[in-house]
């Protein structure tokens, strides 16, 4: 193949990752692939990273990390379906950090364009993205893009081991490779005479893979496109799932950590004597900017941490709530990082309609796992095993914090009880790591106390917009909006691998600029408001405030312009992309939108984000003094649609999420430290407060799209706006229950 | 060393008995099944049966145990889930999974009790049950179903 085709058939791989089936895979996508890091034992053989063939059958190896949305079913579901597995017998493991499993579409998203209208010049930098990450193997979970990114290349790793089993059984059976078939996990003569996938384990090491793979069409999938029974739903029904928090090793010892309460800032003093009286405790380990206690339990280990007595330094940053929104609302007046949206000239609009300022506040993750990792430190490695989204970051810092070769750290990812960004940082293992570094040859399992976790996350920024539009003649004319905010993607950037993006911060501004709306006027500027306190990865990212400013104030400006919201959105979005357009029909069509009685109050949002296009309809319903969220509609186009049980799940479960932060979710603080500590101060929708919920699943793209985050971003706006229906008062702050007084 | 009725089986701990129950159960019998989530009783995580009845087991020390404990492993096993286990299943509720163990022993309590419960009744029951990834309408479903089940 020549280089220019070579280039064509990856953009097409990687920039639109939805080649029809039945595509040839060249030999270059096999030749190419990193290396097998798997190695397993005595009549076992992984015929590619991705597929291990032993005595009990087939295991998949997953690249990416299993949080509860689905990805080790639809991804075993991937390989399963070009080699004909049984469902039922489907085994999938978590993949060791390793090249080989670089997400090819996680870099792409920081690419400054909108997706809804990728070119074919935007295509080609997907691309670049795409091989940047595969050359230094970023293994990601994260960005909603576990699906995109596997979807030619399970099927691929499938396939080729299909085939590598035909030619294995080919001796057995007597007959050429080309004339065998494959059903529920055996290899199929002509005669019916069969073999078992298992039996031909020990024959695999002689066969060489295929050159040449073929895909099978979408018309001839068993499993894909179907709800299938999740392969991790009978672990976690009956308490056998392994958490990180779940792992046990002889002779292990616990560990608590307390760090300094002021994020980043120093521990001046610290006396451990208190704790080491304790019954049960073995030591404190000096982290520097605090301590960790080791015991024989956990419990032991996170009392024994509040009893060291500390003394901390000062915050490197603004030590309130107040100061720090000073902080970001003056970056709206600084310099401007990006203006990545400007049609034609809200300059020359002149005075605006309306005007408006929108904010939100620090957020945190919560996952109902605490931080936690298990580490052995002994002879020169270290082992790890935990929860995370980046195997190969918890390496290369661990062996870091540890002055370790990175080929001497292992990691075993477990299950994760919720990541939501969260589990993609690495201190909580660097800060094991250290602990039983101090502890040689025995093994410690480092718990956070949740107040630990609450206090120590990276939060979801708070953020700022100053909101200008124009309507006339019944139409919105112009939009003009301008975002401040501490910026994630370069401090995590910095943060986890050492350098900040330069130029344009795209998802600083995500969720607004992006939005495919056919407006004549529009401009969106950004404003970086960097702060020491440290920001991170929150399920939608800048989506989940900027979709936030931008769909509220658009309810602003249709009621200027006399508009019903819904008719506007959709308006709006049919002039752009009509697969959003009819999202945001469908969702009004589900909720019976347009007739909302006395006491029954409905908003509509949409945010096209991860690829996914998502429109929902919030009811709200005086119950009472009180109001109650009755009813969440929720309409999306996830393009080709693997496994629509899971994007059900994801699509309700990331609007409950989204509606629990818009009513109560708040990070507030006071003298450098975060207030809020534990679930008391700092909760979540329950199932008296969450709505119920529908899902519908459209289908008028060929692209595909993430599931994980997209449902998140239209929920707080679309309660907002059903606020304002029910109440006539427009609320631009959040959390809502700051204003409202909701039945939970 | 203290001794309790874990799961039918008579079990020894050697830890303090100020020492609550869930990190007896995790940490000094290895039964892991049952989660830390808050440490305050304030998500429902760490839900044990106490006698037949849901209780926080991160709120009851060691010492207080008086009578016989069933956790999620003593509930039904992968092989022959309890009917509530197996409408968890058939209904697909779990997302992260780490909130079902303490979901499923609040709901087999409550189901036990009030056999045939109302949607409000269900909501109520289940409130102090905190699930981050917002599973809420399969767990509602699955205690229909299972309901249901116990009616057939």
């Amino acid at each position: 193949m020549s280089r220019a085709g070579t280039l064509t058939r990856r953009t097409l791989l990687v920039g639109t990752a939805a080649v029809a089936g039945g595509a040839a895979f060249g030999a270059w996508w096999i030749a190419q692939e990193p290396g097998n890091p798997l190695r397993p034992g005595a009549g076992a053989h992984a015929i590619n990273p991705f597929v291990v063939v032993d005595g009990d059958g087939v295991t998949v190896v997953s690249p990416r990390s299993e949080m509860g949305q689905g990805t080790h079913t639809t991804l075993a579901a991937l390989v399963a379906e070009e080699m004909d597995l049984d469902w039922g017998d489907v085994r999938v493991i978590h993949g060791p950090p390793a090249r080989a499993y670089w997400n090819g579409a996680i870099l792409g998203l920081g690419l400054p364009y909108p997706e809804y209208a990728r070119t074919d010049m935007q295509g080609r930098l997907a691309l670049g993205m795409a091989l940047l990450a595969k050359g230094v193997g970023v293994q990601v979970t994260g960005g909603s893009t576990s699906t995109v990114d596997a979807f030619e290349r399970l099927r691929a790793a499938g396939s080729a081991a299909r085939e590598t089993l035909k030619a294995a059984a080919s001796p057995h059976l007597r007959r050429w490779p080309e004339d065998l078939r494959t059903e529920a996990g055996h290899v199929i003569a002509p005669d019916g005479t069969g073999i078992a996938y298992a039996d031909l384990a020990g024959d695999l090491a002689a066969v060489e893979p295929p050159r040449e793979v073929a895909l099978r069409p979408s018309s001839e999938w068993r499993l894909l496109g179907r709800s299938l029974p999740r392969v991790d739903t009978v672990a976690k029904s009956t308490g056998t799932a392994e958490y990180g928090i779940d792992v046990r090793l002889p002779d292990m010892l616990y560990a608590a950590p307390r760090m300094s309460p002021r994020l980043g800032g120093t521990m001046t003093s610290h006396d451990p004597a208190p704790a080491l009286a304790m019954e049960g405790v073995e030591a404190v380990v000096d982290l520097g900017t605090g301590i960790a206690a080791v015991a024989r339990d956990g419990w032991t280990a996170m009392r024994a941490a509040e009893a060291v007595v500390c003394e901390w330094g000062p915050a490197p940053y603004p030590s309130s709530t107040e100061t720090l929104d000073e902080f970001v609302a003056a970056a709206l007046d600084g310099p401007r990082n990006s203006r990545l949206r400007d049609e034609g000239d809200v300059e020359a609009l002149g005075p605006p309609t309306t005007e408006a300022e929108y904010r939100v506040p620090w957020l945190a993750h919560a996952t109902m796992e605490p931080m936690n990792a298990t580490v052995l430190v002994k002879d020169g490695s270290a082992e790890i095993w935990c929860g995370n989204q980046s195997p190969t970051l918890i390496r290369d810092h661990v062996a870091d914090a540890l002055d370790l070769a990175r080929d001497a750290v292992a990691v075993h990812t477990t299950f994760l009880g919720g990541g939501f960004g969260r589990r993609g940082e690495v201190d909580f293992a660097v800060i094991a790591a250290r602990v039983a570094a101090a502890t040689p040859g025995r093994p410690v399992k480092t718990v956070w106390s949740r107040e630990e976790d609450m206090t120590h996350d990276f939060y979801r920024p708070a953020a700022r917009a100053r909101m200008r539009g124009w309507v006339g003649d019944g139409a919105v004319t112009g939009l003009h909006a301008a975002m401040a905010a501490p910026s994630v993607t370069r401090s995590s950037a910095r943060r986890l691998v050492g350098v900040a993006p330069p130029g344009a911060d795209k998802g600083h501004v995500e969720g607004a600029f992006d939005q495919p709306y056919g407006l004549p006027n529009w401009r969106v500027d950004g404003h970086l408001a960097d702060l020491a306190v440290p920001v991170g990865f929150w399920r939608s990212v800048g989506n989940s405030q900027n979709a936030f400013f931008q769909e509220c104030f658009l309810d602003e400006l249709a009621l200027a312009a006399g508009r019903d919201p819904l008719e506007l959105r959709v308006e709006l979005a049919r002039r752009e992309h009509e697969p959003s357009a009819r999202v945001i029909e469908a969702a009004g069509e589900m909720a019976g939108w347009g007739s909302s009685p006395d006491g029954v109050g409905r908003g509509v949002a949409f945010c096209h984000s991860f690829g996914t296009p998502v429109a929902e309809v919030v009811e709200v319903r005086r119950d009472g003094e009180r109001i109650r969220l009755s009813g969440v509609w929720i309409a999306c186009d996830v393009g080709p649609c693997l496994d629509p049980g899971i994007v059900e799940a994801q699509m309700s479960g990331g609007a409950i999420f989204g509606l629990s932060a818009a009513i109560m979710g708040e990070i507030t603080f006071e003298d450098g430290m975060v207030r809020e500590r534990n679930f008391p101060d700092q909760d979540a929708l329950r199932t008296t407060g969450a709505p119920r919920a529908e899902v519908r699943i459209l289908r008028n793209r060929d692209e595909m799209g993430g599931a994980g985050e997209p449902g998140v971003p239209p929920a707080a706006p679309a309660l907002a706006n059903a606020l304002f229906d029910l109440t006539g008062e427009r609320v631009r702050e959040l959390p809502l229950r700051r204003r409202f007084d909701f039945a939970t | 060393m203290i001794r309790l009725t874990i799961n039918g089986e008579e079990r020894e701990v050697d830890l303090p008995g100020e020492v609550p129950l869930l990190w007896a159960l995790r940490d000094g019998l290895g039964l892991t099944g049952t989660k830390f989530g808050c440490g305050v009783a304030a998500c429902g995580a760490c839900t044990v049966h106490l006698d037949g009845q849901a209780v926080r087991s991160c709120q009851i020390a060691l010492a207080d145990v008086d009578g016989p404990v069933t956790t999620i492993e003593g509930l039904g096993s992968p092989e022959a889930p309890h009917p509530v286990q197996a409408a968890w299943i058939d209904a697909q509720v779990a997302q992260c999974g780490y909130c079902q163990s303490g979901q499923i022993m609040q709901a087999a309590a409550f189901l036990a009790a009030n056999p045939n419960p109302t949607d409000e009744e269900i909501d109520a029951a289940m409130a102090g049950n905190l699930c981050r990834c917002g599973a809420y309408p399969r767990i509602r479903a699955a205690i229909r179903a299972a309901a249901g089940g116990a009616q057939g």
